[in-house]
Parts: C-alpha cells; structure tokens; sequence
C-alpha cells in the first residue's frame, strides 16, 4: 500500500517533466516582469516555477496550491501547459493531483489536453488494475470530442478487462462517452449488452446505469440478465442496487401481467380479507380465468424483500415504489413499516419519505393507518415537514380516528408557527368534508377560531368557512353574521373577500346587513385590495338584483369608482356588470337573465390533496417529488394485457449462469450446522480468552502468509475441490448439500404458503450456498490470476453441465428460491408486546458470540485461525455479567 | 447523475466546488440563495429545489449546506443519502465536518470526492475502501510524508472493493482484539398538558467499535428478538440468516460502523422515567406573569438521571424572564425566545424547580397558548425496550416531551 518504491523516484521523474517542459520552461522564465501588475499572475508565476522543479515535493506543495484554488472556484486554466507535462509522473499523489485538474479544465483546453492521451493510453495497458482504471477514468472524463475514436477503443478494451473494477470504471466511461457523442450509441450498447451479461456485483449496478442513460428502450436486453440480476440484487452496493430496482420495476411493469384483482379497486383490498370463502370462491368463478404470478415476476418481489432493512434511505424507497407499482396490492403492506422507519431520519429524508406517503396514502389508506400516530406533529419538526405530516394524517383521517385527530388539529391550531396553523385549519376543513359526521363540530370549532387574536388563523378560518358554507347553505345565519361583524376588524384580504362573497351568495338570507355591508364598502372601496374590490362589485351587483331598492344607488356608486380604478381587471369587470345589470337599451338578451347568472348554484369547491395528481408519476424518483416531468424522467408503462412471450428470459445455460453468480452474502452463509458447531465450541472454551496476548502475536504471523496464499488458495480451492485446502470437507458437505437440496427445500417451505409453485423450485439457499465457493472465487480470480483463469473457466462450465444433466429437475427453477418466502399478507402491523418496566429487569441481555475461524472459503480468505481469540468471547457465555460485553475494553 | 456540488456557509458564501462532468457555473446557486432567503431558516429550505435547467438538492448538516446540481431524473432520496454519507465521510476523516477543517484539508477532500463519485454515481463510499486509497491526515502521518516524501494516496486497489465484503479492509492487525457494542436508546414521546402520553416509541441503535484482526466473523444473537418490531442493518449483516433466526451474523467492518437501528413501539405503555410539571399563569391587569417548572423523576429503577435539558420556545410577547433556578442555570434568549435549563442530575430528595417572573412587553395580549416544554435526558445503564439487560454504559435515552 505504501507508495515509497515510487517515492524516491524523483530524479528520472523529474527529468522527464523538464524535457517535457523545455519549451515552455523558455517562454515563461523571463515573465517575472508582469509582475508589476498583479499579484495573481506573480502567485501563478511561482507555481509554474515549482511545477518545473525536479523535486517532487515542490510539485507536489504546488498541485496542491491548484487544487485548493480549484475548489475555491478560481481560474487556474492558464498553468495549463505547466501542469500537464506531471501527468506522467511516478509520485502517485502527484498523478491524482494533475488527473483531478486536467478532468476540470480539459474542456477549455483541448489542444493542450492532448498532450497527456498518450500517458493514459499507456496506463490502460498498466498491470496495476487501479492504473488501468483511474486512466481509463480521466480518459474518459476530459470531454475532448477528437478522442471519441480513442474512448471508444478503449472502453471495448476495458469492458472485456479481467478486474471487475476496471469492467466497473468501463461502465461509467459508457455514459461519459455518450454524452460527449451520441453519434456512438449503436457501439455503446454493444458494449452494454457485453457488460450486462457480466456475473460479477461490482459490474452490475454500473452497467445498469449506462442502460438507463443510453438505452432505457432496449428492454430486450434484460431479458437474458432478468433473472441473474434478480439473484445479484442483495450482494449489489447500495448505489446499485437502487439503480437495479428502479429498472427492473419499469421492465415488470412491462413483461407480466397485473397482479392487481380488479375487485381491489382503488382502495385496498381488505374487504377480500374478510370475505367468507364462498364469497371469495363466486369472485374466482365469475373472473374465469384465475390469476397466476408469473415466477418471475415472484422472484423478484421476493428478492427485494429483505432490502427493506437496507441502512441506506434510497434502497428502502426504490423497494418501497417496487411493491407499490408492482406487487399484489395485499402484500404492498409491509413496506409501510419500513417508510415509517425512514421518518426518524434527517429532515431530508422526512422530506421525501413523507411526500411520497402522502400520495400513497392517498389511494390506499389502509397502508399507513396502524401507523397514524408516527405522523403526530411535533414541536421541533421544520415546517415543511409539519405541513407534510398534516397532508398525510388528513387522508388518513376515517369516522373512526377523526376525534383523535380533531383533538390532535387543536393542539396544532396553538402553534406559535403560524404558517402552520394555518394549514392546520385548511385540514380541518378538509375533515369536515370528507366527513359528514364531524361537519358541524369543525365548523362550530372553526367559528370558535374567528375570535381568535391571531389575524392569520382567523383569516384562515374564515375562507375555511366560506367552503363549508357553500357545501351547505342551510341555515347558517347566524355564522354569516358573525362573520360580517368581522369585516369590520379583519384585515387580510382574502378573509374580506371570502367574507364579501358570502353575503352577496346569501344576500336574501341576510336581508338587513347585507345592504349595510356594502355601504361601508362603499366608503372604503378605493383603499381595498384588489381581492376585495371585485368582490364588493360581485356584491353590488348580487345586491341591485335582489333588493334594487336599497342599493341601486350605492351600486352605481361603487360602479363609477371601478370605472376608474388603475387596476384593469377592476375596471373591465365593472364595464361588464354595469352592461349585464343595468337595463339600458342597448342590452341584449342577456341581461334579462342576470339574476340567474349571477345568483346560480354554484358548485361547492371540492378540498383536494395537492398530492391528488402526482400518482402518475413513479414513486420515489425526482418528477414525483416536483410534480413536475424531470428532464430524462421514463414513464412507467401500464400493465400488458397479455403478457410476452416469458420464455424469452430462459437462459440456455442456466446451471452456469447459476453456477458462476456471486451470491454475495448469501454466500457467506455458512451451513448453519457448522456455525452451531463453532460456537459451541467456542463456549466449552470460553475461559480461554486470556490466552489472546499470545495467541494473537502467533496469529499476526500467520497472517501475513495468508495475505499472500489466499488469493491462490481460494482460487484452487474452488475450481478444483481436490485441493487440499482446510476447508475442503466443508465444500463437499455442501456440495452435498445441494445434491439433496430437492428434499431438503421441500421441508423448509413445510410451513407452506405458495406450496404450487414451489414443488421444484424448492430450494434457493442451498442452491446459492453451493454456488458459493464458485462465485467468490470467481470474482478472486477473474481480478488476479489473469491469465489461466479463462480457460479454467471452461473446463469447469463443462464439469457443469455434466454435473447439470443429474439435477436438471431442480436447477431448472433453481434461480427462482423460493424457499423462504412467504407473502405478507396482512398491512396491518400487528402490536408488539409491551412490557412493564418491572419486566424488563427480568429480561434477557444480549449474547454476542465470535465464531472465531468461521471465516471461510467463502470469501476466499483462509483466516479463519485469525482471531481465535476475541476479547467478546466470553461474554457469549450466558449468564455471565453482559456488561461486560458491551462497551468495555476486554483481553 | 451528480453533477457538481457546491459546499455553502451560512453567511452564504461558496466555500467549496467540484464538478464530476461539465463545470456547472456556481452562479445556479443563486436560485438556492433565494430560496434560503424565502425560508427564514435553515431548516425549512426546501432540499429540492428546481431550476430552468437543474435541479438542486441539498442536505443542511453542520451549518454547511450540500448542494448537489442535477440534470436529469434521479431518485432524489439517492442523491439526498448520497450527500448524507459524504458528509459521514468528512466526519470520520477529521472527526469534524466544518467550514475551517474542511477548508485546512481542501486536498484531501477533493481526493476523497474524486473517489466517491464518478461521473456522478457512487464508486467507493465504504470508508474502510476509502481510508486504504486515500489515508485521513495525521499529524505523525504529515511528518513522515514530509521526510520520506511517501503519499496519503495509495497505489493498489484495496482488496475490499473487488470482495464480497466491500466494507473491510484486508490485512487487519491488532495486538489487542477488542469490540465494544454501544447501545442508545431513545425515547420519543409526545406528552399532553395533562400528562398522558400520546405517542411514545423507542428507537434504538446498535454502534459497534470492532478492533478485531484478520477477518472475523461474529454472531449476535438478541434473548428476545420478538420485540424488535423494525430493523435496519449496516450492510455487512446477513439477511438470510436474520429472517430464519434471528441472528445477527457477519463481519464487521474495521472501526467504527453502525450495527444496526430498531424500533419498538411500545405504543402507550412505556413508563416515562420523567415527569414536568410547570405553571405559568398572567394576571390580566399587568403584564408580569409567574413561571415555575419543576422535574421529577418516576420509575427509574433506582437509576439516577443525569443530563437533564429542559428548553421551551416562549410566545412572541415575552420580553423577558427573571428565574431562578434550584440548581443548574438557565438562559433567556430575548431574540429567539428561548429558555434554556441545564439541569444536570435530577436528586429524588430535592427536586430541581424553576421559578420567577415573566414580563411580557408593554401592549402585548396575554399569550393564549402555553408554550411546549421540550425534555431531554440521559440514564445510564437501562434499557427500555427491554431488549437488553440493563448493565450498560453508554446507555441514554432522549425524551422529547412537549406539553401543550
């Protein structure tokens, strides 16, 4: 890891970057002079001069200079030529320094820029696979258009590379290379196809990414990956495999049919839940033709399953909008737990998490229900979430929850943040709609509100009222008289106008204030709002119509000041009054029905979610979040009538593809019977740990061995069982293990739902444990042992398919483990056990154990004797004080 | 995928760039300064922001914000974690992330950027992965770069990122095996003025320092695993095993990791080890009013508590306060109105009280609301959930308590 070999170095490095720079060196020596005239440019001089130095250090203080200026946002463009003749320099700090500048000022500097090709071109043949791949990354990255040719070249070159990491870097360079030219697309997606079919996990995620950014359309491509990237899926970094779902979700929703029960509806489906049998069996006969999953379209639901215990924010997200858009609406359920386990996250996070409840919880209340209280509203919360959280709890709301939630919205209309009050009062609205059987309490609670001493929640309230009012005409009086006392103090104008327009809609109602309102209007008219003064026209006008006696005159007056007023609005609203109610022999027909047009029924305005309409956009991705189409957004097509031809995802080979998958952590599971072993093991001999001084110092010996052998050992132990590796009884046990997997499966999955499908698709764990050894060793050797590997690879695909003859029953389905699934049917989450505080004393600790040598071929690493000897050991002990297990320093 | 990202103080300078594509002009940040000017404070910037031709998104840590620009669709929660873990990163780097260290070490940063991102999308973000290419700054580690002229940047690619087991270095030596397991758990529990609870849930984290040599592989098993109702595992742990067994299996990373977090509603019944009670009343005719506030502690277990905050947000009108506390101090900030009371270690005997006067300002209504009292605590040595035996340090919980 150290870099000294290259550190003492300086000399020739040095000497190559003078003869380099010779010219440049001559031009610039004597610039000292313009010194005079700006400090920068003297600043920059003294750089160029350590640059030309042959000592590393000076290059190096010098690099860093430019860097830091880089960050800060300065133009260093013109040190250009300077710093481009280090780029072949042997101090690896150095190379880092000139790669990070030249991706940033290439662009500018493209003839320049070439000077520095042929370095990299050399680097991409370096044994150093880090060389190869950080070469192949600035290549790509400088986005000078006339190397288009040379990236290409080298992409198909890296793409067929034996380390993952550099096939991984190709994959990046696949997108560079197509935003820098989209004239290479055919060429690219040559390469993607070549990548996709890649089995190892570094790859995967990367090469996904290009697909999404060059080619989303080639949905064929996935095919024959389908059900490899499936089983890749868990073992996949993060990045990736959030870049995986959301892909393979668009691919699902376009290869199988809707598993959605058109009796779901668009609530969700617990009513099928309680249905008695004979019920749910006339349903079945009456669709004809019953639903079957395709076991495709099952494998990948099952296999994102456990990502919902993901740490990372995105994967439970991408899960989350996977089960939303894809899976049967009864088991879409368990995501809820996760999301609302995202809440107690960053406020970033909150953020996102509850916008996209929001419109969940919008079309399936069930989902979020058991949770309702996790969207309590609390004090310290920012107030974007806080508005968020009221969105979510007013669609929640039902008859059954909403006093709890009232009580809850009082509480909230207290708040000193008043911006949330505020909504706290569109949401009792919005209640009192959506459910009749609170209307009058809100609105009694919200006329409570108008004498309230805060402007802002009375405004509030009254335009509120003004849409309760409207739903319900009735006999609401006297409200309306209390409110028109209050144009007398209430200054904010959407509250006076609300208040305005509903007296004029209730003008006859209110026979004697109405007329008197519109007398203090008058008076007021030309210090009002703009709001306001159409509505006192809407008023006059309502008014002259219904009681001309009174008002003819005062409506004529407050038409003659909107004749004049500066706003035009105003002023063509009153032209256009004036015209349709005052009769004059040039109106027309029209006028005749003024009353009818201006005092109608009018519609009550229907309080809607502002998250109603973002359920056409996918969940959890940016154009959901915005409500808007993001730039490169990919619509999520609707489920095929008929589903393709499944077929097409059928890979020949299957028992290879199976074979040479890294199953990632599913691969390191051990049998279980060896770690039961182990530990007990490790019990019997708990006492021992004070031997670990020792044993460790003997350890750190055998380490560095390992180091060394392991790769080799690895290698060797699994393509060739035979080897006398130590953990060669375990391969064949479980090589073993898979030959009896067929039975085996079938008692695992005795607990039994789904037991149709699964008769020979039985067994997944045994079947990914056995693919272990192979796949890890695989990633092993495909990144070291260069040269043999290829053709040992061979040999063994034919071992094989020798070997696939016997079992072809049982791999045939075998990607598809099914084993240990069962289907969440229940969204509602079932309440844990509370305990009394007196029991918790009686409760257990916890029990941490170290199977000290498990370690494993799995990982292709033979330490397990590493560390016998760790200092918790003893704590796995039961009984023993837990304390010491925890957070005290042992051994 | 990312494009750039902007480092931003709070007095809105750009303290920092970098550009994993095309430069992207810094001046796309005016449209987040407008923002953060519409928002007031710095908590309520919305974290996406669109622009005509990018969108911005921005996490807020540190008094730093994080500006990544974006082009094209991404899952925003992608980008958001993304940030999040950068700035993890810094904070492992040089155990604070702020404005100064981040400027002293701008090198550093920049290489570690170089390597986290590639073309916009993840490439190394293990800090394990990380340190082996590019190693933290130390002072010893300066100095003997300075004599020998060796580098902080590794040459060969770390063995962990080809592995199955990204997150851990190779060749991990100790003279001294250790791990040490860290549990806290918090309480979260929303209280009405009467002192029901209304909403009260645990959540807990699991914070593991694993000093282990070679490549070891440990199990964890939990005595009553039922309660756990919502975990969430550092990548390391084996899901399979868990959903069969429940247990916790798999190797560690390398120092210090998150282990796992959980969750335990306990819906109503948790026993909040606290109790508040406060009086605030004003007289109508002057604008003075009294205050007084005292803690007490319930159900400890024979636990003391110790770390006792009490902080409230005051209304508008309050001028100012004069208090005087039976132990602890306080403070009254008049521009924020907020009151602050460090405690320290609540005494059974003596229960620690607040009392005084409060002045409103002279015109200003009686404030009709009372304010909500925010409660934090610490108690070493129990857990709640009932998880664990209660024998261990680093044990705390925090309750947040408002009463209405």
């Amino acid at each position: 890891m150290s870099s000294n070999s290259f550190a003492y170095n300086e000399q020739s490095g040095g000497g190559e970057a003078t003869e380099l720079g010779q010219e440049a060196t001559s031009t610039i020596s004597p610039s000292g002079a313009f010194g005079l005239f700006s400090s920068d440019l003297k600043k920059n001089e003294d750089l160029k001069q350590m640059l030309e130095s042959n000592k590393d250090s000076a290059k190096l203080d010098a690099m860093k200079r430019i860097v830091g200026m880089i960050a800060k946002g300065k133009n260093a463009s013109e040190l250009f030529p300077a710093v481009v003749k280090n780029v072949a320099s042997k101090n690896i700090e150095i190379k880092k320094l000139v790669y990070v500048y030249l991706v940033r000022y290439a662009e500018e500097q493209q003839d320049l820029a070439l000077l520095s090709i042929s370095t990299f071109q050399r680097a991409l043949k370096d044994p150093n696979q880090l060389i190869r791949a950080s070469a192949l990354r600035v290549l790509s990255s400088i986005r000078v258009p006339i190397i288009v040719p040379i990236m290409m070249l080298a992409i198909k070159e890296a793409a067929a590379d034996l380390s993952p990491y550099v096939r991984k870097n190709a994959a990046h360079a696949i997108q560079k290379l197509y935003s820098l030219d989209p004239e290479q697309k055919e060429m690219l997606i040559e390469v993607i196809e070549k990548l996709l079919k890649d089995k190892s996990i570094l790859v995967a995620g990367s090469v996904v990414m290009a697909f999404e950014e060059v080619c989303p359309d080639r949905i064929d491509l996935i095919h024959k990956n389908y059900r490899k990237l499936c089983n890749l899926l868990v073992d996949v970094e993060e990045w990736g495999q959030v870049v995986i779902i959301h892909m393979l979700t668009r691919y699902a929703r376009t290869q199988f049919v809707s598993p959605w029960r058109e009796d779901d509806g668009l609530e969700d489906n617990e009513k099928s839940f309680y249905d008695s049998d004979d019920e749910q069996k006339e349903k079945t006969d009456k669709r004809k033709k019953p639903y079957t999953m395709d076991p495709d379209h099952r494998l990948l639901i099952r296999n994102t399953k456990p990502l919902l215990q993901s740490r990372n924010a995105a994967v439970v997200m991408a899960v989350a909008q996977l089960y939303w858009h894809i899976s049967p609406k009864s088991e879409a359920g368990i995501i809820s737990k996760s999301l609302v386990r995202l809440l107690r996250s960053n406020r970033e996070v909150q953020y996102i998490v509850l916008q996209n409840i929001a419109t969940m919880s919008i079309q399936r209340k069930g989902m979020f229900e058991p949770y309702l209280k996790s969207f309590y509203v609390r004090s310290t919360d920012p107030t974007m979430i806080k508005t968020l959280k009221l969105e979510i709890l007013t669609n929640l709301a039902n008859e059954a929850n909403i006093s709890t939630l009232l009580r809850e919205f009082q509480t909230y209309v207290k708040s000193q943040d008043k911006q949330f009050a505020a909504a706290t009062i569109q949401t009792i609205g919005r209640c009192a709609t959506n459910i009749s059987e609170v209307t009058d309490t809100c609105l009694s609670g919200l006329v409570c509100l108008l004498s309230n001493r805060d402007e802002i929640v009375v405004a509030e309230s009254v335009v509120v009222i003004k849409k309760l009012l409207q739903m319900q005409p009735a006999q609401h009086g006297e409200i309306i008289k209390h409110m028109a006392k209050l144009l007398d103090s209430i200054t904010v104008p959407v509250a006076r106008a609300s208040i305005l327009w509903l007296i004029g809609e209730n003008c006859e109602r209110v026979p004697k204030i109405a007329p008197d309102v519109l007398r203090k209007m008058a008076k007021s008219f030309t210090s009002e709002d703009d709001l306001v003064k159409l509505q006192i026209l809407n008023l006059g006008a309502k008014l002259y119509l219904t009681n001309s006696k009174q008002t003819k005159l005062l409506t004529q007056y407050i038409l003659n000041l909107g004749k004049y007023d500066q706003n035009y609005d105003i002023r063509d609203r009153t032209r256009f009054i004036r015209q349709l109610i005052v009769p004059n022999e040039k109106s027309g027909a029209l006028s005749k029905y003024a009353k009818k047009i201006f005092l109608a029924q009018k519609p009550a305005p229907l309080l809607e979610s502002p998250f109603k309409d973002r359920d056409h956009f996918q969940l959890g991705t940016l154009s959901h979040t915005l409500n808007a189409k993001a730039a490169g957004y990919l619509e999520l097509s609707n489920w095929p009538e008929v589903a393709p031809d499944p077929s097409v995802r059928n890979v020949e080979v299957i028992d290879l593809a199976k074979e040479w998958t890294p199953a990632g952590k599913a691969k390191n599971e051990n049998p279980t019977k060896k770690f039961y072993s182990e530990s007990e093991e490790e019990e019997d001999s708990s006492d021992s740990s004070s031997d670990s001084g020792s044993e460790s110092g003997s350890e750190s010996g055998e380490e560095d061995e390992e180091g060394d052998s392991s790769e080799d050992s690895s290698e060797d132990s699994s393509s060739e069982p035979e080897s006398e590796s130590g953990h060669q009884s375990d391969t064949e046990n479980r090589r073993a293990a898979k030959r009896n997997s067929k039975t085996k499966g079938k008692g695992d999955s005795k607990d039994g739902k789904k037991e149709n499908e699964k008769s020979k698709t039985s067994d997944s764990s045994n079947a990914e444990s056995s693919s272990v050894e192979e796949s890890s060793s695989d990633s092993e050797s495909e990144s070291e042992s260069e040269s043999e590997s290829e053709s040992r690879k061979v040999t063994k695909e034919k071992e094989k398919k020798a070997k696939q003859d016997r079992n072809r029953l049982a791999t045939d389905a075998s990607l598809l483990d099914l084993d240990d699934f069962n289907p969440v049917s229940t969204p509602v989450a079932l309440p844990t056990p509370a305990l009394s505080p007196s029991l918790i004393a009686d409760l257990e600790g916890l029990n941490l154990s170290t199977s000290s040598s498990v370690i494993s071929e799995n990982i292709g690493m033979i330490s397990s004797k590493g560390n016998k000897s760790s200092p918790s050991k003893e704590c796995a002990k039961k009984g023993q004080p837990r304390s010491a297990a925890e957070g005290r320093p042992h051994s | 995928m990312i494009h750039s990202l902007f480092l931003i103080n709070s007095s809105g300078d750009i303290f920092l760039e970098k550009h994993w594509k095309s430069v992207v002009s810094r001046s796309v940040c005016d449209y987040f300064f407008e923002a953060q000017e519409r928002a007031t404070e710095a908590e309520n910037v919305p974290p996406v922001i669109p622009t005509p031709h990018h969108y911005l998104l921005s996490v807020y840590r540190h008094k730093i914000f994080f500006v990544a620009v974006i082009q094209t669709e991404v899952p925003p929660l992608f980008v958001i974690e993304f940030l999040h873990r950068v700035v993890d990163t810094f904070q492992d780097y040089f155990g604070v992330c702020s404005e100064p260290v981040i400027k002293d070490n701008v090198v550093v940063v920049y290489e570690v950027l170089e390597e986290m991102l590639d073309n916009g999308f993840p490439l190394a973000t293990e800090s394990n992965i990380l340190k082996e290419l590019i190693k933290p700054p130390t002072i010893l580690r300066t100095v003997v770069n300075t004599i020998t002229g060796s580098t902080n940047v590794g040459d060969q690619l770390p063995t962990g990122q080809l592995s199955v087991v990204p997150w851990r270095r190779t060749g991990v030596k100790y003279t001294n095996n250790e791990a040490y397991f860290d549990v806290v758990e918090e309480i979260d529990a929303i209280i009405d003025k009467s002192g029901s609870t209304i909403t009260a849930e645990i959540q807990g984290v699991i914070d593991a320092c694993v000093k282990l040599t070679g490549m070891p592989d440990l199990t964890l098993s939990f005595m009553n695993p039922r309660l756990l109702d919502d975990v969430s595992f550092h990548p390391c742990v084996r899901f399979k095993r868990w959903e069969s067994e429940r247990i916790l299996s798999f190797i560690p990373p390398d120092g210090n990791f998150r282990l796992l977090s959980y969750h335990v509603s306990a819906q109503n019944l948790v026993a909040i080890p606290v109790y508040v009670k406060h009086n605030i009343s004003f007289r109508d005719s002057t604008s003075l009013g009294r205050f007084e506030i005292t803690v007490g502690p319930k159900q400890t277990m024979g636990k003391t508590i110790e770390g006792v905050i009490v902080t409230s947000q005051m209304p508008k009108g309050v001028l100012n306060m004069s208090l005087s506390p039976s132990q602890g101090t306080h403070t009254f900030d008049p521009v924020t109105k907020m009151l602050s009371w460090d405690v320290g270690k609540i005494n059974p005997q003596k229960l620690p009280s607040l009392k005084g006067t409060v002045s409103l300002q002279a015109g200003a209504s009686r404030p009709d609301e009372n304010p909500t009292i925010n409660l934090q605590f610490k108690i070493q040595q129990l857990a709640i959930s009932g998880l664990f035996t209660p024998h261990k340090p680093g044990l705390f919980w925090t309750l947040q308590g408002s009463w209405n």
